[in-house]
């Protein structure tokens, strides 16, 4: 029997880790993870699982380490913020190369400078093109099931590709909401046995992992491993409805949220998406067509999908919790409005930057972006593209 | 200890026709502590270098063993991953061989930027043999100065020039650090005494946790030396004490090798033309500091 427990998304990632048992963790504590790792460690120090817990002397370490493990065969895991993710940062992208389907919580937070422990998306979204199949979390609950999805995904033969697991810090991290979380076995059944591939540890089979690779081969290499993210897509979707089936909880690409007859809308990843809901219902009380779309998966980026399900809208705002520093959007932006482009819609586009450091994003911040909306879906014109929400200027 | 003979007869897991230089030492090196490791299975970490890029380049591996490469400064970190991978899945009964871990780093990859890497392994005791092949230099990048190369030697980013003539700083004792790290084993080896390199490459394997060993590896490009006198360099930095043979078990220092007569660092010296520019002043300098050195080493091995 499932199970409602309150718990915050700090010891719901842990507890899923416990589940799960990996064969390997190999982590390095860094504020909002921190707790991951303290918690796990009890797990593993009472004895209530049998991980080998490498407490590694930094992440960059912590990735080596666990791209090691993962070579060698074990499911292995490890757990990041910010700084934290950015020091793994030349590793992250050799996880990925190596096609090692590890799986990695990202507790978002700012990246230094200045240095700020706080939530923004600056950290995942500076790996966004490290070849990781990204999952963001808006509550609790989202971060616990996308950690066990992210198990079953990774591993899946046809995708062999490192899983991030995003969920906002603080804000999710260490805040106390009621979950439900599957019974032990229930964990255990779904995600499986892992059976690797290839392992170091086959002496009948031995194995050169991470050999050097010329003109003449490393392009292959990348294509290869870009195709894997092309078909990525329809696993995501199927580990989802296997989810579903365990779990009653239903999971797709995106969500929606009163989306289909909206005249405007805005796309909000994480936790900011739980508030703008808010504000939706509070418009759409008022007569205002207003919708929301919550990305769930940002890699693969389902670009078809995200244009068909905002192609109608007259105005929308992408809301970037991370800047890209190019003079122009956010990375959320940039990459929706190439898809709407495509698609031909005729959707008028404007960019939100919020809640860099973890700077409060009230509803009333979200009615102001609807009430812009509402002005461009009037006139029919973006007076400006580039918008930030909540800053002095 | 076999004699060489028989041990040149073993399956080592590094093959020939592996394309480093000619007359490198670093695949000496390798194929010594493969003798060592004769009969175990064993898994080979190796961090970015010249011996990395030149045993396995894409489709072509030199490897006999299993074998990974994950970036420059981690060979250490990577290593620890496998064997704790190793261990969880033994417990699980999901792998039922043994195997032995080793992993190959250059100067530059284990002195300088693997160092924190290294470190941390050591300190957390994974069963592991980390072997720093010692050439003195980044090598694979051109020959720039490592914290490993020598006084005054003449690299790509110290070189001898008109006002400062070549490295301005003696070498790091890596070896003693990695003593510090209170580890069950640590040894210094020079491939030119191989019968010491591999009978202490095999305790070195046996040993219950952490082990490093720090090998001399001449680079005929590097040194500039005949390619033919690799062996006879290693000599020489053995006969001169500059490259003493000793091993540290459980703190224990242990001479494993006396010269019975000190030879002058000059003749290490003046073999190399990156030592070419030393005006007899410089030599001088230099011998004072490896006498030092060596006193300092004696007392610790309970020599003097
Ligand atoms: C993070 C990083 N910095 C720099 C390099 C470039 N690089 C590759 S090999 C190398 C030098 C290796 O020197 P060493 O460890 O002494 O081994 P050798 O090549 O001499 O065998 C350098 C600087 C790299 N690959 N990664």
């Amino acid at each position: 029997m499932a199970q409602k427990v309150a718990i915050t998304g700090n010891e719901a990632v842990a507890l899923a880790m416990k589940q799960i048992n990996p064969d390997v963790v190999a982590a390095y504590p860094i504020t909002p993870q921190t707790e991951i790792v303290q918690i796990f460690s009890t797990y593993v120090n009472n004895g209530l699982i049998d991980t080998e817990f490498v407490t590694v002397e930094s992440e960059h370490s912590a990735m080596s380490a666990t791209v090691g493990a993962a070579s060698a065969g074990a499911r292995a895991m490890t757990a990041t913020s910010a700084n934290g993710l950015a020091l793994m940062w030349e590793i992250v992208y050799i996880a990925a190369s190596n096609r090692l389907p590890i799986v990695m919580p990202v507790v978002n937070r700012a990246l230094s400078g200045p240095i700020n422990i706080h939530c923004d998306h600056s950290d995942a979204m500076g790996a966004r093109d490290s070849g990781w199949i990204q999952l963001w979390s808006e509550n609790t609950q989202e971060a616990y099931d996308n950690m066990i999805q992210a198990v079953r995904l990774a591993e899946n033969p046809n995708v062999q590709l490192p899983v991030m697991v995003c969920m906002d810090g603080f804000i999710i991290s260490h805040a106390m909401e009621n979950a439900e979380v599957l019974p032990d076995e229930v964990v255990r059944e779904f995600i499986g046995d892992y059976t690797p591939q290839k392992t170091l540890l086959d002496k009948e089979n031995p194995v050169t992992a991470g050999p050097l690779a010329f003109t003449d081969s490393y392009f292959e290499f990348k294509r290869a491993q870009a195709e894997a993210m092309i078909q990525a897509k329809p696993y995501v979707l199927e580990v989802a409805r296997e989810y579903a089936k365990v779990s009653g909880r239903e999971y797709g690409l995106f969500e929606t949220y009163k989306l289909e007859d909206a005249e405007v809308g805005i796309v909000v990843l994480g936790s900011t998406a739980g508030t703008a809901k808010n504000v939706v219902d509070k418009l759409r009380g008022q007569g205002f067509k207003a919708g929301l779309l919550k990305p769930r998966v940002f890699r693969p980026f389902p670009a078809e999908e995200l244009a068909t399900a905002l192609g109608h809208l007259k105005a929308l705002a992408v809301m970037d919790r991370a800047d890209s520093f190019n003079a122009f959007s956010g990375p959320l932006f940039a990459e929706i409005t190439a898809a709407m482009y495509d698609s031909g819609a005729q959707t008028k586009i404007v960019n939100y930057i919020y809640g860099l450091g973890g700077r409060d994003v009230g509803l009333g911040d979200i009615e102001k972006v609807y009430g812009h909306l509402a002005r461009i879906a009037e006139s029919g014109k973006v007076d400006q593209r580039l918008n930030y929400l909540g800053v002095r200027e | 200890m076999a004699n060489l003979r028989e041990l040149s007869k073993e399956d080592l897991f590094l093959s020939s026709g592996h394309r480093m230089c000619a007359g490198c030492i670093a695949p000496v090196v390798v194929r010594m502590m493969s003798m060592a490791a004769a009969g175990r299975n064993v898994v080979v970490g190796n961090a970015t270098g010249c011996l990395e890029v030149a045993t396995t380049i894409y489709p072509y591996t030199a490897w006999k063993c299993s074998w990974v490469h994950n970036a420059f400064e981690n060979a250490a970190a990577t290593i620890s991953g496998v064997e704790a991978a190793y261990k969880a899945l033994r417990r699980k009964g999901k792998v039922k061989d043994d195997y032995k871990f080793i992993a190959f780093g250059g100067d530059g990859g284990t002195y300088d930027i693997g160092l924190q890497s290294l470190s941390g392994a050591m300190e957390r005791g994974h069963d592991m043999v980390y072997v720093c092949y010692d050439n003195g230099a980044y090598m694979n990048t051109g020959i720039q100065r490592s914290g490993a190369t020598p006084k005054f030697a003449d690299t790509t980013t110290s070189p001898a020039g008109k006002v400062v003539p070549g490295k301005t700083q003696w070498r790091k004792d890596l070896t003693a650090i990695m003593v510090a790290h209170n580890i069950p084993y640590a040894a210094q080896v020079a491939p030119g005494h191989w019968n010491d390199f591999i009978t202490k490459g095999a305790k070195a394997i046996d040993v219950d946790g952490p082990a490093f060993i720090n090998a001399l590896a001449p680079c005929p490009r590097g040194w500039r030396y005949d390619t033919a006198d690799g062996i006879e360099m290693c000599r020489l930095a053995v006969d001169t004490c500059i490259w003493p043979l000793y091993e540290v078990v459980n703190g224990e220092w242990k001479l494993t090798y006396k010269p019975k007569q000190k030879r002058p660092v000059a003749d290490f010296l003046k073999a190399q033309g990156r030592f070419r520019h030393l005006t007899d002043e410089m030599i001088q300098e230099f011998q004072a500091q490896v006498d030092r050195d060596w006193e300092a080493l004696l007392k610790r091995c309970g020599e003097a």
